[in-house]
């Protein structure tokens, strides 16, 4: 019982980081909050069920095709959209919104809502770890989290795109100065972010089915894990969905499972409470104007 | 603590991440006196008048406001308690007329215990203020949208909005930076009356020949650290200061 | 030879703007006109309108409350993206009040207005020193999750919600109420923010650190400004929730985040009076698209970017300069 609980909570925390690190990831290089995120995250499932079911395409294409499109649609946005009104808080919270909305309702409108609409899981097995039966999907996810962290640490630390990207980060103007793109910068940043947002979905996915309510799920924990995490800060987002991560299975196993999102909310009360800018969180409460 | 002693800082340090922007720097304004602080770029001059003004909360050090210790304190109290700031960079109330712009100012609660509980006219006493520090009275400028009025007027406003609090200590940080020198020679007298009429002034300048003919006694910043301190002649003949501006400022 | 389009202030704008203006009865017409006919008409629309359309104008009103509440945060520098917990808060008081206690709607919707207020006050306090977008993503996440606990925990109805609840009366009277509410919320609001307190709230948006060091506790103010914008909102909902008689989760649904928001995109920010245009504009269309069923949000959040991105100005704005000032090409030597 106990060990199920502390398998099942870690990998829960790890769904959690998955979901929140693309959010995270784009908000810490460029700043702009993408409340479209969620949106973007269910465009991926939808786009890769469409490869599989509609174009027939195997799942090698068909998924790698889908975070493409989904990366470059976000590309999309920024350049054509949020580029427009960049550095206007208002204004870029508010078009990110009214984007992810539009995308989630319009996949709502055209009736993808139903049990069919399932992803394929990567290996259909299941093992035992000690008496705890575990299904293949779940290890991938805990697979694909380890994978994905330690590849944007590896990325932001090794490559050239992956400095300019902390470049910015750190110093917009000074990394102006030194040739660095910062609206190109930006808009990979976004792609980054909603790429990462799609392969969260093609792990996660497959545990269940692609719904348009799941889009506003993802925007929310990924929220609510930034929130108590700090925005921007990698570490914080990994503390934050173990935290919360493992009291929502303990709730789960030991009060009700319906008590789930209670956790958060508590998490997210007690926070702002205690350290407002979250735990890993150096949000300056005065001088920055993000 | 000498009874002309106004402000005091001891030992203040503040750390960035590992950079020590402010590092151990101690000194004592004394009331009615001007104090340059100088020093080259990035010597923590700002971060010094954030330290002193509550903007920033020092890593270690105190700040003691006559007699009073306001380490840490929040902004808008040590505002209150009368030490009022400039900005390096000036961001008005764009939206608003010049004038507007001190309303808000003249708002301050301190503001309303010195007047004995009444604020009074406040469009006028905007007027009166922005007239002080050399806005024309009855120009066209005092109306006009604060987003559009040429730099030199923008500082003036800071000035103004600085006077409005009446505080006893006013930290000006690079007032004077920007300004074309007929510009800067008009705002010497605003300067000058201020001292007359007994305020404190902590002047954070890179134009030292506009300050040393303010200045009482200047301060010297390099890497965070004090590096000198006394009257502006002494100092500047100081080898470690002439070091720290080699072929900057310290040629013109 | 090129031209340039010059914007000039009408003489009688100029000369309307001081106390002159009492003196003359054209230049009082010309005050005057901007702000009684809108009344009048939306007095006079309620008095021919069928019930359902008169319904629809309630409705209307409330979505105005909630965008005005929405514009009150955002010129103290706060963006919400979620109106929904003030009506949501203020629905589930009104509701609870009369259905457990049997209170009457005359009494549980100044409670609501009262209570809503506090509590989100409350609950967003420590938000307020922060800044930029985390006003946004508290006051987004938050009614989401209160709508799924209300569910999981089953409290106050659970997913049924409470219905059976005391109406205000008939039709004519809620919109009496509503209309009555609107047009005083709008312009004491909007005589509140041309006065010296509304200018500090202004400014608080435009540079903090200014306010501050004038001596100001901004968060005070903030707070302030919190409260009377939630209580706006949650007026409207414990309103709602009596001509509807029922209150339920879909008092925290996004739809009342996102047509204020909407309205606010389309009518023109800061001004007040623009985003209650941008509702009487949004919500009577929603009426009428009713047949797209899905579409319809669909199409609110792409006039609402559309309008955020391309007509950053707004309607009310537009409107405003058409009626103070003039337009000329002027030519400009090279």
């Amino acid at each position: 019982m106990l060990q199920g609980t502390l398998i099942y909570g870690f990998i829960n925390s790890v769904v959690l980081m998955l979901v929140a690190l693309g959010f995270s990831v784009t908000f810490g290089i460029s700043g702009v909050a993408n409340f479209a995120y969620g949106a973007l995250y269910v465009m991926a499932g939808y786009l890769s069920w469409l490869g599989l079911h509609s174009l027939g395409l195997p799942y090698w294409l068909a998924a790698p095709g889908a975070v493409a499109i989904t990366a470059g649609v976000a590309a999309m946005i920024y350049w054509f959209i949020l580029l427009r009104v960049r550095g206007l808080v208002v204004s870029e919270v508010i078009a990110t919104f009214g984007m992810g909305l539009a995308i989630l309702e319009l996949f709502r409108y055209l009736g993808f809502i139903g049990f069919e609409y399932t992803l394929p899981p990567l290996i259909d097995a299941s093992v035992m770890i000690g008496d705890t039966y575990v299904d293949a999907q779940r290890l991938c996810i805990v697979g694909a989290g380890i994978l994905l962290a330690a590849f944007l640490w590896f990325f932001t630390h090794y490559t050239k795109t992956g400095l300019a990207f902390r470049g910015i980060a750190q110093d917009e103007r000074t990394a102006l100065t030194l040739g660095i793109n910062a609206d190109k910068v930006a808009a990979w940043s976004v792609a980054f972010g909603a790429g990462y947002a799609a392969l969260a979905a093609l792990v996660i996915l497959p545990l269940g089915t692609i719904a348009v309510n799941e889009g506003y799920n993802v925007l929310v924990n990924a929220l609510a894990v930034c929130i108590v995490g700090g925005l921007g800060s990698t570490v914080g987002i990994i503390v934050a969905s173990f935290l919360i991560g493992f009291a929502q299975i303990l709730t789960a196993t030991y009060l009700e499972t319906s008590w789930m999102m209670l956790v958060s909310l508590v998490a997210i009360l007690a926070i702002l409470v205690i350290k407002p800018s979250g735990l890993f969180g150096h949000q300056k409460q005065l001088e920055e104007r993000i | 603590m000498s009874e002309k002693t106004i402000l005091q800082a001891q030992d203040l340090s503040k750390n960035f991440g590992g950079v020590k922007a402010v590092d151990g720097v101690s000194f004592s304004l004394r009331r009615n006196e001007v104090l340059g602080v100088i020093g080259p770029n990035g010597s923590g001059k700002t971060t010094l008048a954030n330290l002193i003004t509550g903007f920033v909360k020092p890593s270690r050090g105190k700040v003691i406001f006559d007699g009073k210790n306001i380490t840490g304190m929040a902004p808008y109290k040590v505002a209150d308690l009368g030490i009022a700031r400039s900005f390096q960079m000036v961001k008005p109330f764009y939206q608003l007329p010049a004038f507007k712009n001190l309303n808000v100012a003249l708002l301050s609660p301190r503001l309303r215990r010195l007047s004995g509980g009444r604020f009074g006219d406040r469009d006028a006493m905007a007027k009166d203020l922005l007239e002080e520090v050399g806005f024309e009275r009855d120009s066209w400028v005092i109306t006009h949208q604060a987003a559009s009025l040429p730099h030199g007027y923008l500082k003036r406003l800071e000035l103004a909005k600085c006077m409005a609090l009446q505080p006893e200590i006013i930290v000006l940080d690079e007032l004077f930076s920007g300004l074309s020198l007929a510009e800067v020679a008009s705002m010497v007298p605003v300067i000058e009356k201020l001292v007359a009429q007994g305020k404190t002034l902590v002047m954070i300048e890179h134009r030292l020949k506009e300050l040393f003919r303010i200045a009482d006694r200047v301060i010297v910043l390099n890497f965070g650290q004090k590096i000198a301190e006394g009257v502006p002649a002494e100092v500047m003949e100081d080898p470690q200061v002439r070091g720290a501006y080699l072929g900057s400022e310290a040629e013109e | 030879m090129a031209q340039r389009k010059e914007r000039i202030d009408r003489g009688i704008k100029v000369r309307s703007d001081d106390v002159f203006a009492l003196t003359s009865w054209r230049e009082m017409a010309y005050l005057a006109f901007p702000r009684v006919v809108p009344v009048v008409l939306l007095f006079l629309l309620g008095a021919v309108a069928s019930i359902y359309w008169e319904r629809v104008l309630v409705t209307t009103c409330m979505f105005a409350l909630l965008a005005i509440s929405w514009d009150i945060l955002a010129s103290a520098g706060m963006v919400s993206l979620g109106q929904a917990l003030f009506f949501g808060v203020g629905a589930y008081i009104a509701g609870t009040l009369n259905h457990y206690f049997g209170i009457s709607p005359w009494l549980t919707i100044p409670i609501a207005t009262l209570g809503g207020g506090v509590v989100c006050t409350l609950v967003l306090l420590p938000v307020l020193r922060l800044r930029g977008i985390y006003f946004a993503m508290v006051t987004m996440i938050l009614p989401l999750m209160i709508e799924r606990v209300i569910e999981a925990t089953k409290i106050f109805g659970g997913t049924e919600g409470i219905s059976g609840l005391n109406t205000l009366g008939n039709v004519h009277t809620e919109f009496l109420v509503a209309a009555v509410m609107v047009w005083v919320v709008l312009f004491s609001f909007r005589r509140m923010m041309s006065t010296d307190y509304g200018l500090l709230l202004k400014g608080i948006n435009d540079n903090d650190r200014a306010v501050m060091s004038a001596g100001m506790n901004i968060y005070y103010y903030k707070a302030q400004a919190l409260f009377l914008s939630s209580a706006v909102g949650a007026f409207a909902g414990a309103f709602m929730t009596h001509a509807y008689q029922f209150v339920g989760m879909p008092v925290f649904a996004l739809d009342y985040s996102i047509i204020p928001i909407a309205s606010v995109a389309v009518g023109g920010a800061g001004t007040l009076a623009g985003p209650m245009l941008g509702s009487f504009i949004l919500v009577p269309l929603s009426e009428l698209l009713r047949g797209l069923g899905g579409l319809r949000v669909v199409i609110y959040a792409v006039i609402l970017v559309v309008c955020t991105v391309g007509l950053p100005e707004g309607i009310f704005h537009y409107l405003s300069r058409k009626y103070n000032q003039f337009e000329r090409w002027v030519k400009v030597e090279r």
